[in-house]
């Protein structure tokens, strides 16, 4: 029997070839996939990486609903010329905790995964209110709406605990304290600013759209971007160890 | 109720001793069904959590009604016997679905061909963004990229399928409802996924934006559409399966594993639109680059190379050039595509083993696309004529040649070398809209074409010549836009990594930025081309069908004298 009349078992019952098909396409997923999960060599041992403050996690939220990462990829690569612009390449382990990855795949504007303490809040401010305040030549959208709009620090407790269910090891007290934490930390007179940053290391307490009362979607927007790639200390990173 | 006369014309059943009516289980079950979900679609309304999962918790309550009210309706309008599987001894095709799903293809790509113009006017003149959360790029940039793949993309492949797996099996198409319920119900999933992107509702995952609750209706309605293909191959009328009906069959199995491979995920609460997705970081980016790549190779790809093996034989009236290559192009194309993923993340923090993996793959690929290619262009072996005087066999083959090109480009690009170049810059839309504009775009142009007057029993087209005129100025349109992204990308990608002699970055970032300005104007010209093209077919399609009536409901007068 020729190879081209075996095949005819295929064109003949249909429950053949769908098992056919869905036994091929299975396999390169699996390959290609199923060894990050246990890979040690995957993610690398890092220092100071850590889950998202409740504040900085609604600002995150808002990059992902305003859709940013259309436009700004976090993900430095290990290429001379990105090295210099942006700073040291990304780590898998800085966006480990990043439930969805924000890695992007279009720099119509720059790369953001350093971009934290790179500008002053009022420059974000500025910027995110109107773009061509600041970058005569942006093509960036402004987002004037976010000044006006408060977060609600009630739900992001809920948040955390739906994240701690996927991975992300927020412990019991960050959960407990998450809407006090998110108003301490665009607040520095808030009581609560220091037990706040005992909690989150190397986390920022600013009022970081410059106006009182309830943290808005800037404050948490600014302090999002303004912690992004400040986490792991290069000056500390074994990079030898952690060759792959 | 224009809308009824071109989509339902009363199916003529066998005439029948009287049989006394009842409904079908699936007509009391589906109405049953729809009543529940009304119901908790009004409470989920009420205790909403965000004001978008509450408008689309009431969406969800209205359309349920509507299917209630229509099954009632249908079921009181119809005759007692449902529709004949056979009239005199030939199969009693169901053409009722492949009609709606045609008239929203033509719908939903002129809305997502001018949401694209839009977004490429937002990026030559920033001031259309006007600084409104609903209407900025990036929320309209999703809606762009699913009203074209899955809302215009994917009701052709509804409205094909339907009809080419009737017409090769020879049966009427399985299922009453079903068939409806797939095309009605895969386009009120287009409703809640566009208008989530407008009210801010995504998951982020670049082709997967929908959330929670979305996807979920998506896999019922998958599942069903997987059923009625799969029913109507098992009951047909010839022994061998049609090699179009394995694309299809891959093309929908695949596109359900990968759509449950990418979007688990758990929502905040069941009264609220926000989930979070079980993977995190390099998982996470590695699972939406397998969908990802792969919606390209199964939806965008076997879907319409699907349409290909079945509508270029038949317009040429030429058998397919090779049985035995089209066997190797569909083993060797399903295989291959799913290992490319992770092309999309060269020099990123995934780990190079995976990427070296699927650069490999990636290049193999060319090949059994290039086998495909050949299989096609060749099927006009001695009918190459017909291109001069019939311009929809022209655009299906120039489609064909645009899959050529993107398949080659693709592969090229994906070698890491070059993708350190392309990756992040315009050169890559430009790449996807040769594939997307030349090839999915020309081929179903072309499909559709062919589909609307065979659907609604019309001689021909209205007009050859609003063809013609709709192909040209689509390929000027396509070489507009790029060529513009090609200098662009490139351009972008050079003066990132251009130095001056004393070792320094020669320029800043928004210097590319502006240098970008005049491309991103050729390139909105190019998309209005190619918009104002669709609108020439869709009032081509809409004339073929209403005055091909008019000439229907006067047969007699048209008998010459005897």
């Amino acid at each position: 029997m020729s190879f081209w009349t075996r095949h005819q078992v295929f064109e003949k019952n249909s429950i053949i070839l769908v098992v056919g098909i869905l036994l091929v396409v299975a396999i390169g997923g699996l390959v290609e996939i199923t060894p990050l999960f246990y890979l040690k060599s995957t993610i690398e041992v890092v220092d100071g990486v850590r889950p998202y403050t409740p504040l900085e996690l609604a600002g995150r939220n808002i990059y992902v609903r305003e859709g940013c990462y259309l436009c700004h990829s976090q993900m430095i690569r290990p290429l001379r010329d990105e090295v210099e612009r942006y700073g040291h390449f990304s780590l898998a382990a800085e966006s480990m905790f990043d439930h969805p990855f924000q890695w992007g795949s279009k720099r119509t504007g720059p790369d953001l995964a350093r971009v934290g303490a790179k500008y002053s809040d009022d420059w974000h401010v500025t910027h995110l209110t109107n773009p061509r305040a600041i970058v005569p030549q942006s093509v960036m959208p402004g987002y004037p709406f976010l000044a006006s709009t408060e977060v609600d620090p009630e739900t992001i407790a809920d948040h955390m605990r739906t994240l701690r269910t996927v991975g992300v090891p927020y412990t019991d007290d960050q959960i407990a304290n998450a809407a006090a934490d998110m108003k301490a930390q665009a607040d520095p007179d808030n009581a609560g600013a220091d037990a706040f940053t005992k909690r989150y290391a190397k986390a920022v307490v600013r009022n970081f759209d410059g106006k009182s009362g309830t943290p808005t979607e800037m404050d948490a927007l600014i302090a999002y971007l303004q912690m992004l790639g400040t986490l792991v200390d290069f000056k500390l990173y074994n990079e030898k160890a952690n060759l792959r | 109720m224009v809308f009824g006369s071109v989509f339902f014309q009363r199916e003529s059943a066998m005439p029948q001793l009287s049989i006394s009516k009842s409904m079908t289980s699936g007509e009391s079950g589906l109405a049953a069904l729809f009543a529940v979900t009304a119901f908790l679609c009004v409470i989920a309304a009420a205790k909403a959590l965000d004001a978008p999962f509450a408008f689309h918790a009431s969406l969800g309550a209205l359309a349920s009604i509507a299917a209630v009210f229509f099954i009632i309706n249908n079921y009181y309008d119809r005759p007692a016997a449902l529709p004949a599987q056979e009239i005199n001894g030939r199969p009693n095709y169901n053409m009722g679905p492949i009609k709606f799903s045609s008239f929203m293809a033509m719908f939903w790509g002129i809305a997502g061909f001018l949401v694209g113009l839009i977004i490429a006017s937002q990026l030559a003149w920033p001031v259309l963004n006007f600084d409104l959360p609903w209407i900025q790029f990036g929320r309209l940039r999703p809606l762009h990229t699913s009203a074209v793949i899955f809302a215009f993309g994917g009701n052709v492949l509804l409205a094909t399928s339907f009809y080419v797996v009737q017409k090769s099996c020879h049966v009427r198409l399985a299922g009453y409802l079903a068939p409806w319920f797939v095309v009605v119900g895969y386009n009120f999933f287009i409703l809640i996924a566009g208008t989530g992107y407008l009210l801010g509702v995504t998951q982020s995952k670049e082709y997967a934006e929908p959330e929670w609750y979305a996807d979920l209706w998506l896999t019922i309605v998958w599942v069903t559409y997987l059923l009625v293909f799969l029913v109507t191959i098992i009951k047909r009328k010839e022994p061998h399966i049609f090699v179009a009906n394995w694309f299809y069959l891959a093309f929908i199995v695949t596109i359900a594993v990968l759509h449950l491979g990418n979007n688990p995920a758990l929502p905040v609460s069941f009264l609220g639109s926000k989930s979070y997705i079980a993977w995190g970081g390099i998982q996470d980016a590695m699972f939406q680059w397998w969908y990802g790549h792969n919606a390209v190779g199964f939806f965008l790809t076997a879907g319409f190379l699907a349409i290909m093996y079945y509508f270029i034989p038949k317009r040429a009236e030429r058998p397919i050039y090779s049985y035995r290559l089209s066997i190797i192009h569909f083993w060797a194309l399903i295989f291959l595509y799913i290992w490319a993923g992770p092309h999309h993340l060269h020099y990123t923090a995934l780990p190079d083993w995976t990427q070296t993996l699927g650069m490999t793959f990636s290049i193999m690929l060319w090949m059994p696309s290039w086998g495909g290619m050949i299989n096609g262009l060749m099927t006009l072996s001695g009918a190459w004529d017909k291109l001069r005087t019939d311009p929809v066999l022209r655009m299906l083959v120039v489609s064909v040649a645009f899959y050529g090109m993107s398949t080659f480009e693709g592969p090229m690009m994906s070698i890491k070398v070059v993708n350190s170049l392309s990756h992040y810059t315009d050169w890559t839309i430009g790449h996807v809209h040769s594939g997307a504009l030349g090839w999915v775009g020309f081929v179903s142009f072309g499909a559709l074409y062919c589909l609307v007057p065979w659907a609604w029993n019309r001689k021909g087209l209205y007009s050859l010549k609003l063809v013609n005129w709709h192909f040209w100025i689509a390929t000027l349109g396509i070489v507009l836009y790029i060529s513009a992204m090609w200098v662009s990308g490139i351009l972008q990608g050079l003066m990132w990594r251009a130095y001056t002699s004393l070792g320094f970055l020669e320029y800043s970032f928004i210097e590319t930025v502006e240098a970008m300005h005049p491309f991103y104007v050729i390139r909105a010209a190019g998309g209005a081309l190619f918009l104002i093209g669709a609108l020439i077919m869709a009032y081509n399609l809409w004339m073929t069908v209403r005055v091909g009536e008019q000439e229907v409901q006067m047969p007699v007068a048209l008998q010459p004298a005897e």
